[in-house]
């Protein structure tokens, strides 16, 4: 079995604009990915996803995962979000273990919340109910108080005169926003994001992009994107992880040194297209690889 | 007015002449908005081509059947009473064969036909929706329950008809029985593939929300069955009345099954002809209402069907 080198972080984090307290970014949750491994199926036919995967999600900062299609990024997403189980290794979050040795999968809770690829606000519920939904089911705030907080950080993130529609009857990138609002209310340490602006048209998503980064710069809270969009890995993230093809493991990791709040004039700058440059190599080599293993599968 | 806007978009969906305008239950500002959308809706309706299409289809049923009874007098339907005759004789104050409108025994057939299907069809409700969500919830519990139940619904309700006249006194329990046992099977089995149905990202999301499992049961499992359940129950309300007649032949006093049967058997042709349009009538309209009162609870779904179905 040949093991791939650690990855080294040759270049240091970018440095955040705007103010964080150390104690904040202490407490923000940072992820630790260490030696994970994740085997599907039986006995006769196994599948390696994820293999020796070590990793840190640093706090407050945005990582964006990158890598071929069925790679196994949203096996990690989920072995974090406690969805499905690891086979070995650990993840921590803030020094507690969430899945580690003896315990294999972490429970769901609200400290890490997933934004969802093809949304998930209950259809069912009014915009208001969706959002507070979390705090709630909690118990932490009454309905009243739920519904008070909901509309003010419904307001605050531009989604004002909503809440008594229903899912159903808004457009998507507004659901998109109204679900991480949701997200939001319970004051999570992790954003975990799985590919959530795949289904929307480009200009939409220019849009989508800026109103993360806006919450993202009020909120400082660490989030997990997950995409295959590498101009929006490198927008939005500060360190941008590129996967190898299943197994999945980092191939490279890069630190994006263009300072936030950015805007959708980065795009244009030589820097941003560098940056894109890197990475294209990087990805489009094991975008070869997947596409060859796939083809020898079949 | 800006609610009103937003209903009068929805409105396209649930255009059928009478239903309950698709808004949400509000205050009394609401209410003179609810009946502008009514009328709007009517005038929406009589404006299409719908309603003049439907009167088209039952001119031309008429019509087929007039023509083959009564003019061109086919053989194959020499028995047969033609529109005409059953129609004078079912708004007759003095009728023939003793039955019509005008007549107490008319309503009581209904009533008793009606009341037995009510109470198999709530029975059915309250057994077999519970049912089909542990189903489609455990599969510890599909896994025992599951196999037996695949056994049983097969067997038509006419095939219980011995065992229910043994099982239970009287005439009016077996009837209800039998008239339960299809419900039944409709009802559980549309809420268990609605369990089955919701899309597992709605639980992980309630799970990451911090919701527990009975939580999750409430906020989630039973509203998203919903749209299956009440198929289901549309379902269950349409069987019903076929296993009722079915019962009513075989035993009864009264019952629109029983009108049927005893006038074949005493050559009333028209008053039997009578018996099975009430039946679809009247089965029509349970059906209906229930339908009436899944757009009610699931306002949600109306307007997002009414925003082109997207999602």
């Amino acid at each position: 079995m040949n093991r791939a080198p650690l990855p080294t972080y040759d270049r240091p984090i970018a440095d955040v604009k705007a103010p964080v307290s150390p104690s904040a970014e202490r407490h923000k949750g940072e992820i630790r990915i260490a030696d994970v491994v994740k085997i599907y199926g039986s006995e006769t036919a196994k599948i390696r996803a994820v293999d020796n995967c070590t990793f840190d999600v640093p706090a407050g900062k945005i990582t964006v995962v990158v890598g071929p299609s069925g790679c196994g990024k949203t096996t990690l997403l989920n072995a974090i979000a406690g969805f499905h189980s690891i086979t070995s290794g650990a993840i921590y979050l803030d020094d507690t273990l969430l899945c580690g040795p003896g315990r294999l999968s972490a429970e769901p809770g609200p400290d890490r919340i997933v934004v969802f690829q093809n949304g998930a606000l209950f259809p069912w519920k009014t915009i208001i109910e969706n959002v507070a939904f979390g705090p709630m089911m909690q118990g932490r705030l009454s309905k009243k108080q739920a519904f008070e907080k909901g509309r003010a950080m419904l307001a605050e993130a531009g989604l004002r005169d909503l809440e008594s529609n229903y899912p159903g009857e808004i457009s998507s990138g507004m659901r998109r926003r109204v679900e991480i609002t949701r997200a939001l209310m319970n004051d999570p340490k992790v954003l975990l994001l799985d590919e959530p602006y795949r289904a929307l048209d480009s200009l939409t998503k220019s849009v989508m992009h800026e109103a993360l980064l806006e919450t993202f710069d009020r909120n400082q809270v660490t989030i997990f994107f997950i995409t295959h969009d590498l101009e929006e890995a490198i927008f939005l993230g500060h360190r941008v992880v590129i996967m190898t093809t299943r197994p999945c493991r980092p191939k490279k990791i890069l630190t994006v040194d263009i300072p936030h709040p950015r805007d959708y004039s980065v795009l244009t700058t030589k820097r941003f297209r560098e940056y894109l440059d890197e990475t294209v190599a990087a990805v489009h080599e094991e975008a070869i690889k997947a596409f060859a293993a796939g083809e020898r599968e079949r | 007015m800006k609610e009103l806007e937003s209903t009068l978009a929805a409105g396209e969906i649930g255009a059928s002449l009478g239903e309950a305008p698709a808004g949400r239950p509000a205050g009394d500002a609401d209410r003179a908005g609810r009946v502008e959308v009514a009328l709007y809706r009517l005038r929406q309706w009589l404006s299409s081509p719908r309603p003049y299409l439907m009167l088209l289809g039952f001119g031309l049923f008429f019509a087929f059947w007039y023509l083959t009874v009564e003019v061109w007098k086919l053989t194959r339907f020499a028995q047969m009473p033609g529109p005409t005759t059953v129609i004078s004789e079912w708004l007759s104050p003095d009728p023939t064969y003793g039955l019509s409108i005008y007549s107490a025994e008319y309503y009581q057939h209904i009533w008793v036909s009606w009341r037995r299907v009510s109470i198999a069809f709530l029975l059915a409700t309250v057994t077999g929706v519970p049912l089909g969500l542990f189903l489609g919830w455990s599969q510890r519990f599909k896994e025992y329950v599951f196999p037996v139940f695949e056994l049983l619904r097969p067997i038509p309700p006419l095939a219980w008809v011995p065992l229910a006249i043994i099982m239970f006194q009287g005439s009016e329990t077996p009837i209800v029985f039998l008239t339960f046992l299809a419900s039944f099977y409709a009802t559980t089995l549309n809420t268990m593939l609605g369990v089955e149905s919701i899309d597992v990202s709605f639980v992980r999301a309630a799970y990451c929300l911090g919701a527990r499992r009975r939580q999750v049961f409430w906020h989630v499992v039973v509203p998203g069955a919903m749209p299956f359940i009440f198929t289901g129950l549309q379902i269950s309300v349409g069987v019903a009345w076929f296993s009722l007649v079915a019962g009513e032949m075989v035993s009864g006093q009264y019952g629109l099954g029983y009108l049927i049967n005893t006038s074949y058997t005493m050559v009333q042709y028209p008053t039997m002809v009578i018996g099975m349009i009430t039946l679809g009538v009247v089965g029509y309209a349970t059906s209906a209402a229930v339908r009436i009162f899944g757009n009610y609870l699931m306002q949600w779904r109306a307007r997002e069907l009414a925003m082109g179905g997207e999602k």
